[in-house]
């Protein structure tokens, strides 16, 4: 398998430095998150894409949330049925760790920036493992319902705010996992922006976290699925919650329900495509040509008139326009927007990469009692 | 079954019947014969073994089915939950020169273990399995997944001053054919094959997949004597470089740690003694280099491990590598019951981080919870069906089933509309005036919420086998039972009851097994007081990849469900369960 691995990487180099005539498969297997994530993939990539090539076949599945288990399995079994799968930055750096991914040479596999500038420089640090080709930069950050702010209060407009039940009491919607939340208690214990991570690091740190987050245990409803918030919030069932900026733009502007956004101390997360490592010769020609053309300059910024994920080509982003239904002008709505990114954290991979599983265990033990 | 005391064979003396069977013994000949002259215990044995191999032969697809499909998965699982082997087979030599290792005596280890980390890490790396140790490591020691990953990307630069001083002297030893001529000696000179075995083995260890194949390279035996480090480093260079690259041996510079190999080769007293007397390819080449290496400062791979970071020199991360080198590993388990492996052997977890335990009792308890009201809910409900005229019955046993033809996750989504605080009960009871708008009931996101959900969705297993067995059960006997003078309750609690028992058991027996391996509608509904054990395999099976982990964690709940089956077996008898 190693064999024809390397044997893929160097046909790929081939083929991307120009072979345009080299066999390619007709059918492509992308994977993604489904909903309405899926929807702005299938609008500003897939279709497009078959325009041109209309003998493809494309294929959705949703697996993204499993992917990184299911590409290990397939791994295992020596049989592995999908071409291009999007995973958010921390499971690409762990596929490529375990080398389930395809290490990606930027320049030579994508396509350079309408501004002329090399695709390296382009995504810029949004590379952040040799396997990953960065598509969105979403954050993930909190709606309130506006009917729910009590009397003589202002909007809540600071991310201690979720800990402050006596000026905002009822329901917190967070994350069932130790991930943003640990940052949030910490910046809220007093702990400076640039040390959380430092703290973060100690048993005492991660005490002073669960100590912080215990004040308001009672008060928070704990999701696993990102629409859980948004149906919370819908149903009134909590007065704020974290989820995806892209379902909170959803929940206010297509659903027009009474929710508006806080984007203080936001977290920038990626988003983006790997290529499973050990594809057939010509499924592989066909991946790397719609992973070219997808993650081009324009089809990045296409991306955003579906959702409110800003593109993660720096080049893309004066191309952002309009929604295409709603018509209202995207660019405020993007985490990215200076307005929006006063006060922003960027997700901690390498830092995650090492104590996720230590800070997990603690978190879950931690909610079980 | 005969009475002992009239058993005619134990009535000894002369009774009439034994004197008759005597004789019948004495006429019978020896074996009796078929009618072709075969004995006739052959002749039905052969005429049952086709019969057998019939029969074999029609179950065989089942049985072959079952056996792939279920029983091979679960050896495979049950597997996972002590192997171990990642750790020796990416870092041999390293984890047999750790094996001297005393922590106590010396906080981090010898030259002699960096050296040999050194050059496994340096192949590990090369196939790119560094970073897999890396995370298997991190599940027992936080920070050493990023420890393998950054140093991987650093090898190269360890002992660059001696790899340019080697390339200044000469610049053959850049060039790639040099390199393969001095390492494969005179053409028909007498080749190192065992250690070309050994070094195929390694790497096949290293990537679990096969390196036999031509590799159109063989190291020289008068070389691997000399230069002993640099042609085992060489050839697993030519191995990866044939096989894994699919390139040609002669045309690929060697990797740096061959030349650092080199290098350490030629400070070597006795290569340098050997050295003289050495007259195959390139030997004016190393008599050149010999010197200049040796003049170099010896290199020290501590100091230089510990300058990639000095997360090297950490005792745990070492204690942890020489505590997992073994290929089978008692640590899942531990880890499995919130202990954990120590130096000091098994020890339980901190308080703030046990877990494990308290998920099973909570799993057991809340499984026996839903059994229960699965059985109080359930029993009216299979009374009526049975004892209603076959078309109603028929008809309601349709509303029975319904639930079984929706999906879960709407059956499960549908709880949380009825249960969460703006849901149709609460709203109800408000509206009724029977609770304050501000004080409405919590109802999900809890055990009860979890109880409910799941009670509902398993209640059709509980039904069917109820239903089935009562079905059996004649209406008679409750009738003679009064006719006798019984009352309602006696009736029902002496006759009927008893009788029903056996339904009751089978429809526990699912019922309890399915809800302790449940984990969707804990993970929905469940908050964090409501779930299961079951979630935290799903978290470890797809989000953290600690499959061991999670291994260990089934075979524990497998062993328990065992167990309880056992313990039912032997207070109420499973030839006392009925389906039907």
């Amino acid at each position: 398998m190693k064999l024809t691995k390397t044997l893929m990487t160097t046909t790929a180099l081939t083929v991307a430095a120009g072979m345009a005539h080299a066999e390619m498969a007709d059918s492509l297997t992308l994977v993604s998150w489904g909903g309405a994530y899926q929807a702005s993939q299938t609008k500003a990539y897939a279709d497009p894409y078959k325009e041109m090539h209309p003998e493809v076949e494309i294929v959705w599945d949703e697996s993204s949330n499993e992917a990184v288990a299911k590409l290990r399995a397939m791994n295992e079994a020596g049989n592995i049925t999908w071409d291009v799968v999007d995973v958010v930055a921390s499971d690409a750096i762990r596929l490529c760790d375990e080398g389930l991914a395809m290490e990606i040479d930027p320049d030579e596999m994508l396509a350079e920036g309408d501004d002329g500038s090399s695709a390296e420089d382009d995504f810029g640090d949004l590379l952040v493992s040799d396997c990953f080709i960065p598509q969105i930069v979403y954050s993930t950050t909190f709606g309130y319902r506006t009917d729910m702010v009590p009397e003589g209060a202002g909007a809540p407009d600071d991310i201690c705010d979720v800990f402050d039940t006596e000026t905002y009491p009822g329901k917190r919607s967070l994350e069932k996992r130790p991930i943003n939340n640990m940052e949030w208690a910490l910046l809220c214990d007093g702990v400076a922006k640039d040390e959380v991570y430092d703290v973060l690091g100690t048993e005492e740190g991660q005490e002073r976290a669960l100590a912080k987050l215990d004040t308001i245990k009672d008060d928070v409803i704990w999701w696993s699925a990102g629409a859980d918030t948004p149906q919370l919030l819908a149903d009134g069932e909590v007065f704020m919650g974290s989820t995806y900026n892209g379902r909170l733009f959803s929940v206010i502007e297509e659903q027009k329900q009474p929710v508006a956004m806080m984007w203080d101390a936001q977290v920038f997360d990626l988003d983006g495509w790997i290529i499973p490592s050990g594809l057939p010769e010509d499924r592989l020609a066909r991946a790397l040509d719609f992973i070219m053309f997808a993650t081009d300059t324009q089809r990045l910024a296409d991306q955003a008139k579906y959702i409110s994920y800003g593109p993660a080509r720096h080049s893309s982003a004066p191309l952002v326009g309009k929604h295409a239904d709603l018509g209202i002008e995207m660019g405020p709505h993007m985490p990215t927007d200076p307005a929006n990114a006063k006060n922003t954290f960027l997700y901690n991979y390498e830092f995650w990469a090492d104590y996720r599983d230590d800070i997990d265990a603690k978190f879950q033990a931690w909610l079980a009692k | 079954m005969s009475d002992a005391a009239t058993d005619p064979d134990k009535i000894e003396g002369p009774t009439p019947d034994n004197a008759l069977r005597a004789a019948d013994q004495a006429a019978r000949p020896e074996k009796v014969l078929a009618a072709d002259g075969t004995p006739l215990k052959r002749s039905l044995n052969r005429a049952l073994r086709m019969q057998k191999m019939r029969a074999l032969l029609l179950i065989a697809p089942l049985l072959l089915f079952v056996l792939l499909t279920f029983i091979a998965p679960i050896a495979d699982m049950l597997f996972r939950s002590v192997e171990n082997q990642i750790v020796s087979t990416t870092l041999p030599r390293t984890t047999a020169a750790l094996g001297n290792w005393d922590a106590s005596q010396d906080p981090v280890p010898d030259e002699t273990v960096f050296e040999a980390l050194y050059y496994d890490m340096f192949l590990a790396a090369e196939a790119k399995e560094h970073t897999k140790l890396g995370t298997r490591l991190n599940y027992e020691e936080t920070g050493i997944s990023s420890l393998f990953r950054s140093s991987g990307r650093k090898l190269d630069d360890i002992g660059e001053d001696r790899i340019d001083a080697l390339e200044d002297l000469n610049e053959t030893w850049e060039d790639a054919a040099f390199w393969f001529a001095l390492m494969s000696g005179p053409e028909g000179g007498e080749k190192d094959a065992a250690l070309l075995d050994a070094q195929r083995e390694r790497m096949a260890e290293l990537s679990g997949h096969s390196y036999s194949g031509d590799i159109g390279f063989a190291p020289a035996a008068a070389i691997s004597a000399l230069l002993p480090r640099a042609t085992r480093a060489y050839t697993a260079f030519a191995i990866f470089t044939a096989i894994d690259d699919g390139d040609v041996v002669a045309e690929e510079e060697p990797w740096e740690a061959v030349k650092i190999a080199l290098s350490e080769d030629l400070r070597d007293p006795d290569s340098i003694s050997a050295l003289e007397d050495y007259s195959g390819p390139g030997a004016a080449e190393l008599r050149a280099a010999q010197p200049v290496m040796a003049d170099m400062p010896p290199l020290d791979f501590r100091q230089a491990f510990l300058d990639i970071d000095e997360d090297w020199g950490d005792t745990d991360n070492w204690q942890t590598i020489q505590i997992y080198s073994p290929s089978y590993t008692s640590g899942y388990f531990l880890n499995a019951v919130d202990m954990e492996k120590t130096p000091d052997g098994p020890q339980f977890r901190d308080e703030k981080e046990r877990i494990y335990w308290l998920l099973l009792k909570r799993t057991l308890f809340m499984s026996l919870v839903i059994t229960g009201s699965c059985i109080l809910l359930g029993y009216p409900v299979a009374w009526i069906l049975a004892n209603l005229p076959m078309r109603t019955a028929n008809l309601l046993m349709i509303l029975v089933l319904l639930p079984f033809w929706t999906s879960l996750l709407v059956r499960t989504s549908a709880w949380k509309v009825m249960l969460q605080q703006q849901g149709v009960i609460n709203d109800v009871l408000v509206w009724l005036g029977l609770v304050d708008d501000s004080a409405r009931l919590i109802m999900i996101n809890n055990q009860f919420g979890t109880i409910v959900a799941m009670t509902h969705i398993l209640l059709p297993f509980m039904i069917l086998p109820m239903y089935s067995v009562m079905q059996t059960i004649p209406p008679s006997y409750l009738r003679a039972a009064k006719s006798l003078g019984a009352t309602n309750w006696t009736a029902f609690w002496r006759v009927y009851f008893p009788q029903s028992v056996p339904g009751i058991g089978a429809g526990s027996i699912l019922v309890f097994i399915l809800s302790i391996g449940y984990y969707i509608t804990p993970e929905i509904v469940g908050g964090t007081t409501g779930t299961f054990i079951s979630n935290r395999i799903a978290y470890h099976i797809s989000s953290s990849l600690n499959w061991g982990l999670a291994a260990a964690l089934g075979t524990i709940l497998l062993a328990v469900v065992l167990i309880l089956y056992w313990a039912y077996d032997k207070i109420v008898g499973i030839d006392n369960v009925k389906l039907g």
